[in-house]
């Protein structure tokens, strides 16, 4: 299935206002087993894509992707920065010849594996990503996909990152990286209707 | 929270407009970005590789008060505690390649590694030879395969004047690298906190210590330390670091380096009262120091606390630690 042009921009821009009215939650999560900012950041990188959209209405797909990624990139520094950026940018070379949407989804979990070296499992964005990518091959994608997924990340021991100094005690604390990814598929899932 | 600042999102590039404006002999900052590069005459009339690191912002003078001739050749600040981005560490590379190539200096944080690998990929599609050397100085960590390794920390500093001066003395990039890869290897550091920073946009300190209380083990980003201890006299926290790095070296002949780092809340006064206690301790184990340094070198906003690093260090080391460089910040 392919999101039309008008739905993927709304995607981002509900995934922009999500991500602005949660930030102090983000930055509440990140503080227990990280330093505090990733609501911050995230929040610099959802202004950029705003400024970019009204700057120049994305065209397509494959350039509302890569202006999604420079404003990630440029914007949002720390890990979260060129995670989400390489997610977009490789999504946005791939639209070039295949827009399906799962494939798109798939795509930019490669992405963030290849740039994070990690995978499911470390208590990172990916226990999201995977998750929702298997559902939407499987045209299983709904709320509780995505609960299930914050649950599991939540119990996990982080293995990557920087709350991985911490150890045992990252247990019991959420993944900021996996919060803000859930708010991106929470907005997906309002775009698709379900 | 009271910190003399404007707007929390304005802080990074207003800090560095004030230390371009109060040292415009020394460095410039690079267009659009919130990087400086060296402005001393010289950089444009000697070559040499450069030699590029950045950041979090939050440490200061670390990193752009070490750039100038024999240190660092750019720097590029990042929000507080947050990685630059690639596009801008990629215009402090461009600004900085002479032709021979560019060391990218990185402090081993996950987001840091993966901004300068970006920015790397991107000054190589321009045919610009770079080279990485990561700083892990931090053992209060595990280095093990299921965390992001040891962090780096105040030992960058040391790192980032040996291979500066190597640099200046007309080192190729490979040998520079490999340098500072050894520099590295031989450089250990841990912190203590008496109390955690204030990250601004966060607003009051990332974790509480009790008055008598003090962490051990504590990253520049407030990472949580090993333990908390009750404090003790500036003797017994000497020793008890020293124990614990000293057991790090096999060898114990030879030359040694010291740096005692303030954490940007603790007066020079007990910096040097700690310092005195470290190079007694050591001078009874017959650790031989040929160099030491103290102070505000890689700071945490405004955590009180010190940092102690051991280096076991070649002669041409300490040569090359005591060239006299024109930074800020050294």
């Amino acid at each position: 299935m392919e999101l039309s042009l008008a739905d993927t921009k709304k995607w981002i821009e509900l995934f922009v206002q999500k991500v602005e009215s949660e930030k102090s939650q983000l930055n509440e999560l990140d503080t227990a087993i990280g330093d505090g900012d990733h609501g911050t950041n995230m929040d610099r990188g959802m202004k950029a894509i705003t400024d970019a959209f009204s700057k120049k209405e994305p065209e397509d797909i494959v350039s509302l992707h890569k202006t999604v990624a420079f404003a990630l990139i440029q914007k949002v520094g720390g890990a979260s920065g060129p995670l989400y950026g390489t997610a977009f940018l490789d999504m946005s070379k791939k639209a070039k010849d295949d827009a399906d949407l799962t494939t798109l989804i798939q795509t930019g979990l490669a992405g963030l594996k290849r740039r994070g070296q990690s995978d499911v499992g470390m208590k990172t964005m990916i226990d999201v990503w995977e998750p929702v990518a298997n559902a939407l091959k499987a045209d299983e994608f709904n709320q509780s996909v995505i609960d299930e997924a914050l649950t599991s990340n939540k119990a996990l021991v982080a293995t990557k990152g920087r709350a991985s100094y911490l150890e045992e005690k990252s247990k019991g604390h959420l993944d900021p990286g996996a919060q803000s990814s859930a708010y991106l598929f929470e907005a997906l899932l309002t775009v698709l209707g379900a | 929270m009271k910190k003399i600042i404007n707007k929390t999102e304005d802080i990074v590039s207003e800090m560095i407009a004030g230390l371009v404006k109060t040292n415009p002999k020394l460095v410039k900052q690079i267009e659009g970005t919130t990087a400086v590069v060296r402005n001393d005459v010289k950089f444009s009339q000697t070559k040499q590789v450069g030699v590029v690191s950045g950041g979090g912002s939050g440490h200061e003078p670390l990193h752009a008060g070490y750039v100038g001739d024999g240190m660092l050749s750019a720097a590029v600040a990042g929000e507080v505690f947050t990685s630059p981005t690639p596009d801008q560490i990629y215009e402090a590379i461009k600004a900085v390649d002479q032709g021979l190539g560019v060391l990218l200096i990185v402090k081993n944080y996950s987001g840091d590694v993966m901004n300068f690998d970006m920015a790397k990929e991107m000054a190589e599609a321009d045919d610009i030879k770079i080279e990485t050397i990561v700083v892990d100085d931090d053992i209060s960590v595990e280095n093990s395969e299921f965390t992001q390794g040891k962090r780096g920390v105040a030992g960058t500093v040391l790192v980032e004047k040996i291979v500066g001066a190597a640099a200046r003395s007309g080192m190729n990039l490979a040998d520079l690298a490999a340098l500072g890869q050894k520099v590295i290897d031989n450089t250990k550091t841990i912190g203590i906190a008496l109390q955690a920073a204030t990250v601004p946009a966060v607003g009051h300190p990332s974790f509480e210590l009790k008055d008598d209380e003090v962490e051990y083990g504590i990253g520049i980003h407030n990472e949580r330390g090993y333990s908390v201890e009750k404090i003790k006299p500036s003797k017994e926290l000497a020793h008890q670091l020293i124990e614990k790095i000293i057991q790090e070296f096999s060898d114990q002949t030879g030359k040694f380096v010291v740096l005692v780092n303030g954490m940007g809340g603790t007066p020079l006064m007990e910096q040097y009262i700690f310092a005195n206690d470290v190079l007694n301790e050591l001078a009874d184990k017959k650790i031989q120091v040929a160099f030491s340094k103290v102070g505000n070198k890689v700071t945490s906003l405004d955590m009180q606390g010190v940092s102690l690093t051991i280096m076991k260090a070649e002669d041409s080391w300490i040569d090359m630690l005591e060239e006299p460089v024109n930074t800020i910040g050294w």
